[in-house]
Parts: structure tokens; C-alpha cells; sequence
């Protein structure tokens, strides 16, 4: 289960809105061992493209020693998809390297609504779960 | 000659939970050679074919080391090796 603020769900949804059509990527970090996301840090999407997203790889560095010293961990990390559903790809599977984050997934196909789903990714399996937004 | 090696939590499996372990070696690929002596199947987790995997992040202190040499960049006693597993993904 993900729990997030209406806030932070808002700011991801808003990162996605105004980087389509190309992929959005960003980090939540809350405190180390919490599950409670608190910290937004939207991130370049070194690949700048409508169907990837990479972290760049010295603002990945910058921001996981920032998150170090801070006794923080990436408890969220989003990206969105900009023509196909909020769900996991076997790609975004296969580079799953955070195995205690909620995956979330933003789909911007539509302009009226975005979708925003949560995801467990572990060895390889994806489990959907459920968001629960706090005002 | 000890270089510190800082590991990203999806590879603690292979270092028994050690965010950082010491290593050997006078390039980045015999500093791999040498933890995977150490920390049996790491090597595979990093290297390829003879070359650093693509999605894999290997920093030396504060720089890529794809900007560097890959696998014949020099390192030295003292040096800090960071690895990140790359966050990266897709519509596909």
C-alpha cells in the first residue's frame, strides 16, 4: 500500500502534465525505513523521449548521496508513460533496481484524466497496490 | 592499496549487507575481478562481455567512469568506486 499526500500525488501528475509527450521520471525520499514519502525531487530524463526515461547519471549520484547523508531512502519512484497505460513494461521491470521503493506509474495518454497507479517490483514480479491519498 | 567500494542495495546479497567493502586493483576491471573474488557473482552483476554493463552506474569519486577509461580506468588507495544500478525505463 502507498501512502502518499494529495500534494505530492499532485506534484508527480503536474511533472508528467508538462514534460508529455516526452516520459516523466522523478524520486520521493522520506526517511530511511518510514515508508512515508515526503520529499520531491523531480529528475531529468536523460533520454528526453516519449517512450524511455533514465536518470542522468551525475544528478543520480548527486541526489542518492544527498539522500544518504540525509538518512533518506527513494521511498517513491515515478515516471510516466505518455500513450500507453500506467503499468509496469518489461522494461521498467527489468530495471527495477530499487527493491524497497513503490513504483508509481503516471499515464498521460489522456488529456482530461491522469492515471496514477502504485506498483511492488521484486525479482522480476509486479505487484499492483493499492494508493491511498491523504488530504 | 585499499579502495573503498560503495554498494547499492541490490547487490548487498553478494556482500552479506556490506554498504561498503574494500577492494584491490590498479584499473576498475581488476577492482572488479578482486571483489568478485571476494563477493562470489558480483563481477557478473557489473561487467558484460568485457565491458561495463550499460545500465549499471560505476563512479570514481565524483565522475562517471564512462567518461573516464570503463574498465582500464586507474584507480589508486583511497580512491572511492560508487555503484548505482541505472533507474531507467519505458513504454516497452
Amino acid at each position: 500500500m502507498l501512502t502518499i499526500s494529495r500534494e505530492l500525488a499532485d506534484k508527480i501528475i503536474a511533472h508528467a502534465r508538462k514534460d508529455h509527450p516526452d516520459e516523466a521520471c522523478g524520486v520521493i525520499a522520506g526517511p530511511a525505513g518510514s515508508d512515508l514519502p515526503e520529499r520531491f525531487i523531480p529528475m531529468e530524463n536523460a533520454a528526453r523521449s516519449p517512450t524511455f526515461y533514465e536518470f542522468d547519471s551525475m544528478e543520480h549520484l548527486r541526489v542518492w548521496r544527498e539522500m544518504d547523508d540525509r538518512d533518506e531512502e527513494p521511498v517513491v519512484i515515478y515516471h510516466s508513460h505518455t500513450m500507453t497505460e500506467a503499468y509496469p513494461s518489461r522494461t521498467d521491470i527489468s530495471y527495477a533496481n530499487e527493491p524497497g521503493a513503490h513504483y508509481v506509474l503516471v499515464s498521460t495518454r489522456e488529456e482530461e484524466a491522469a492515471e496514477f497507479r502504485s506498483y511492488r517490483i521484486l525479482d522480476g514480479e509486479v505487484t499492483e497496490e493499492p494508493v491511498a491519498i491523504v488530504e | 592499496m585499499a579502495i573503498e567500494v560503495r554498494i547499492p542495495t541490490i547487490l548487498r546479497t553478494y556482500t552479506g549487507g556490506a554498504k561498503v567493502v574494500e577492494g584491490s586493483g590498479s584499473t576498475l576491471g581488476e577492482l572488479i575481478k578482486n571483489l568478485d573474488a571476494a563477493h562470489a557473482g558480483i563481477g557478473d552483476r557489473l561487467v558484460d562481455g568485457g565491458a561495463l554493463r550499460r545500465f549499471v552506474n560505476v563512479y570514481l569519486n565524483d565522475e562517471d567512469v564512462r567518461f573516464l577509461g570503463g574498465l582500464d580506468t586507474p584507480v589508486s588507495n583511497g580512491d572511492t568506486v560508487t555503484v548505482l544500478p541505472a533507474v531507467a525505463g519505458g513504454a516497452r
